[in-house]
């Protein structure tokens, strides 16, 4: 586990022993990691000397920003309009630090750290695109989850949260023509070249509708001949300004959203919002209830990662094994039916429990579904993973190795695609993962093939997980004893006005959380997904930073696809295994 | 019997008669084989496949050919109109002219050349320009991405399917087909002429642009390629013409190595039509089963493996003719 307190960290004390205790301001939190916030002038420094400390915070795993201006809980706190926080994460450490810039309204501007960690630069322009927060030197900072046009900076906490807070819309055939040609792809904007010694290159627009593009995602390639010579991928057609509902939605009534941010990983989501939630709440919840939260999240990760290998290997041009996959997903789904009542975004988990207690019979239909699923495992293994074909097409294709990875910000199946033994479930065990017997599925170079074979080995941890499920469900409540417990346990309702009173708020208001910031990471189906929680003392967060794995991982396309070509766009981008709503949020 | 119908005329008329009856014939086949193909997939995919339409999806054809006949007929307004509307004609009647050649049945068939061979591999290099022209007319990137890749892969392995042809020529002494057919009388060609016959089924397969050498279309890449920008008709000709493709390069195999329509015991016709359902048949079992090769791994297994196995099956076979029985 992290260290919590900033004291005996070892990245606080080189960054003092450096720039003298002068320099930073630790702030108190409920986010299990030290936080520092530092002056402007000393950013780029201090990123420098983290990442190259003996243990390397090596990851910038998250940059995103705070509106303070109407935060009312700032007591110890520097004066800032907008706070630009940086996550970084060392892998050798197994630690997190997190430093915290403080802005005024009049000099919105921080230097650009893309020059320290590549993938600075997407996280960097959502920034901009959301908070209207500069950087100088970034080499294109432009809009990049709203539309090229759009006026205003969503996440300011003056801009309008819904429609019907603004004009109604209206779309002239000129309006049309305006925002069409603002997507116009103009190659010197990147500083790409038309043409070389005399030819012309072709500028492919590939989505933001094509079969393979997994979701409403573009990137347009130069190309010579079908040579990638250079790629921009465009992302924004599926945001939905989930951070900004999570202002306006209680605690509670925010958990449906999280379902739909990684939409093929139902309660997965929830999972870190309600850990998170409850850090601030101060809950613990029963032994129980961490158990099915475990088994319903791991069999999310397997129906999760059956799409992935069904559309993998239709990318590579299969067209049956998805069909096969479906098949298991639907068994999946069945057991997934008969526990929470829905299917693909059950919104099951509850602050300090799960919704409902197992039904009856619910362990004879999980067994039946590990039963079932080894066997197939087993044949997609051997028709298509021991296909020449599929190996000619995955072998060595976009592949990097965990330097890149980390760099990159890569996480999850990816990351340990390279070799590189990282799952949080192992070394920062959450929700009881350290009762569970299972191994990390671990692969040797990194290339597109490794991605597909480490996920059907994930498929068979968790399925030894679920056994344990089965095998070992602690008896219990399913809902914590604690007054802030969501919707209170019901049958405790009528017994006398308080609990009246309190289930009746809490179901209508919602519950009110302490102020502080709280923070869970989770090894989520695509890689680690973390929220970022920030309490004003209200029924509503004051801000809500969702990090999603899939974000970092299309912007690491363009430093693969350099030189390769059409096809092998294709098996990487089958490889990936994103959603879009998992990375535009 | 009237004067005018003499003996000569009369067999005239029955020559005619069994033109249209062929060529209608193989248009339905192909119609009927989109639906199959359907079924099929969906036996073999763990799910039902078009089974909504009459007892049993049975008219699930006459649905599909009532919707593609009153499609819009639409040509996007920066095609290049003419080779547009050419190409889907060319890529069906090609393919159609092929079954002139092909003998059916002792008494059945079209034409009864000494060219017949070479009829046919003439029109498959007429069928490229089909993909070419309609990928280049359609003025979409995708599609001309498609053709490209058409044309790069056609010619490479129209090389060797004439190649491959040449030892079953040799062997027989004609490009006739049914002195081919003839020949094989005590065995058939498919044992002497093995990888004759394992390279022209692989080119058969790229020439009719079907999985895994679907490179032009290739929906995960191209997203459909060349004729991404057809609609109704005009996309249903380029289609039923992929099927035409299949039942021709069967019904071909079929004539060369499996001794077309000889067989004991059954009619002719049905050893005929038997022999090529196997093989339509294969056509899609192999795109239910197999992923798609990268595009350069195709081209490198058409000139270096295809290419000279064809090459050193042409040397073996005339040496053996030779040693034989020379002329």
């Amino acid at each position: 586990m992290p260290v919590a307190s900033p004291q005996n960290d070892p990245a606080v004390e080189a960054l003092e022993r450096r720039f003298g205790p002068e320099v930073f301001t630790a702030q108190a939190t409920l986010t299990g990691i030290p936080v520092l916030w530092v002056a402007r002038a000393r950013l780029l420094e201090a990123l420098e000397l983290l990442r190259e400390l003996p243990q390397p915070y090596a990851m910038l795993f998250d940059l995103s920003a705070v509106d303070e201006r109407l935060r009312e809980h700032r007591e110890g706190l520097p004066a800032a309009d907008f706070t630009v926080f940086y996550q970084l994460l060392s892998v050798a450490g197994n630690r997190d630090l997190m430093l915290k810039v403080a802005l005024e309204a009049g000099a919105l501007e921080l230097p650009s750290a893309v020059g320290l960690f590549p993938n600075a630069a997407w996280y960097e322009r959502e920034v901009w695109d959301m908070f209207g927060i500069r950087f100088t030197g970034h080499p294109h900072l432009t809009r990049i989850l709203m539309p090229p046009t759009w006026e205003g900076h969503p996440l300011r906490k003056d801009h309008a949260a819904r429609a019907t807070e603004i004009g109604p819309y209206t779309l002239t055939v000129e309006g049309q023509r305006h925002e069409q040609e603002a997507l116009r792809f103009e190659p010197e904007a990147w500083g790409m070249a038309r043409e070389r010694e005399g030819a012309e290159f072709m500028f492919l627009n590939l989505g933001p509708n094509h079969p393979s593009a997994h979701g409403a995602f573009r990137i347009v390639l130069q190309l010579d001949g079908e040579e990638i010579v250079d790629c921009v991928p465009d992302i924004g057609y599926h945001h939905r300004g989930a951070e900004k509902m999570a202002e306006r939605q209680t605690w509670h009534s925010f958990i449906p959203y999280t379902d739909r941010i990684d939409y093929t990983g139902g309660v997965m989501n929830n999972l870190p919002y309600v850990l998170a939630v409850e850090k601030l709440a101060g809950i613990e919840v029963p032994d129980r209830v961490a158990t099915i939260r475990v088994m319903m999240a791991e069999l999310f990760r397997i129906s999760s990662h059956l799409l992935f290998l069904g559309t993998y290997f239709q990318d590579l041009g299969a067209m049956s094994p998805v069909f096969y996959t479906f098949t298991d997903r639907q068994k999946a789904y069945e057991v997934i039916e008969a526990i929470t009542g829905f299917r693909m975004h059950p919104a099951w988990y509850r602050i300090g429990g799960v919704a409902q207690d197992l039904p009856r019979g619910w362990d004879g239909l999980m067994q039946g579904f590990v039963d079932w699923m080894p066997p197939r495992l087993d044949e997609y293994e051997r028709t298509m993973m021991d296909n020449a074909i599929v190996r000619e097409r995955t072998r060595d294709v976009a592949a990097f190795d965990a330097e890149a990875a980390l760099a990159w910000g890569v996480t999850g199946p990816n990351l340990r695609a390279t070799g590189l033994d990282f799952d949080l479930r192992k070394r920062r065990p959450y929700s009881g993962y350290d009762r569970f017997d299972f191994e990390v599925a671990l692969g040797e170079r990194g290339d597109a093939f490794d991605r597909g074979r480490v996920r059907i080995e994930e498929m068979r941890q968790s399925l030894r997980i679920l056994q344990q499920c089965i095998d070992h469900m602690p008896a219990g409540d399913h809902k914590a004893d604690h007054p802030l417990t969501t919707p209170p346990p019901r049958e405790r309702m009528l017994e006398h006005i308080e609990t009246l009173i309190t289930h009746f708020l809490q179901v209508s208001w919602g519950p009110v959380l302490p102020p502080g910031e709280a923070l869970t990471l989770v090894e989520a189906t695509k890689g680690i997904n973390g929220y970022y929680l920030t309490s004003d003392g209200g029924a509503t967060s004051y801000r809500t930073r969702i990090r999603t794995p899939s974000f970092p991982h299309l912007q690491q396309i363009p430093a693969l696809m350099r030189g390769g070509f059409v096809p092998d766009l294709i098996a990487h981008l089958g490889s990936i295994d994103f959603v879009m709503a998992d990375v535009d949020r | 019997m009237t004067a005018w119908l003499s003996p000569a005329a009369f067999e005239v008329l029955v020559a005619m008669l069994q033109a249209l009856a062929i060529l209608l014939g193989a248009v339905l086949l192909g119609a009927i084989l989109t639906v199959v193909e359907r079924r099929l997939l969906g036996l073999w995919q763990d799910r039902h496949g078009p089974n909504r339409v009459g007892p049993g999806g049975s008219l699930q054809l006459v649905a599909d050919m009532l919707k593609i006949f009153f499609k819009e007929d639409w040509i996007p307004p920066f095609a290049d109109r003419g080779p547009f509307v050419l190409a889907p004609a060319i890529a069906m009647a090609s393919l159609l002219l092929s079954f002139l050649i092909i003998p059916l049945t002792p008494s059945w068939g079209v034409a009864d050349w000494h060219i017949g061979l070479l009829f046919f591999l003439a029109m498959a290099g007429i069928n490229v320009y089909a993909v070419l022209l309609g990928g280049w007319s359609s003025g979409n990137k995708y599609a001309l991405l498609g053709a490209m890749r058409a044309s790069a892969q056609t010619l490479s392995y129209e090389v060797f399917m004439g190649l491959a042809l040449m030892g079953v020529v040799a062997m027989a002494g004609s490009f006739n087909l049914r002195e081919i057919v003839a020949a094989q009388q005590g065995l058939w060609f498919i044992v002497p002429q093995f990888f004759g016959f394992a390279t022209f089924l692989i080119a058969g397969i790229a020439v009719t642009h079907r999985h895994p050498f679907d490179q032009p279309e290739a929906e995960q890449e191209l997203a459909d390629g060349y004729h991404i920008e057809y609609a109704g008709m005009k996309f249903g000709m380029f289609f039923i013409g992929e099927y035409i493709g299949m039942v021709l390069v069967s019904a071909l195999i079929v004539t060369l190595f499996l001794g077309g329509w000889q067989g004991p015991w059954l009619p002719p016709w049905l050893w005929f039509a038997l022999k090529t359902l196997v093989f339509v048949l294969l056509f899609i079992l192999l795109r239910a089963a197999l992923p798609r090769p990268r595009y350069d791994a195709v081209m490198g297994f058409g000139w270096r493996v295809c290419l000279p196995l064809t090459l050193i099956n042409l040397l073996v076979t005339g040496a053996v003719i030779l040693l034989v029985a020379p002329p």
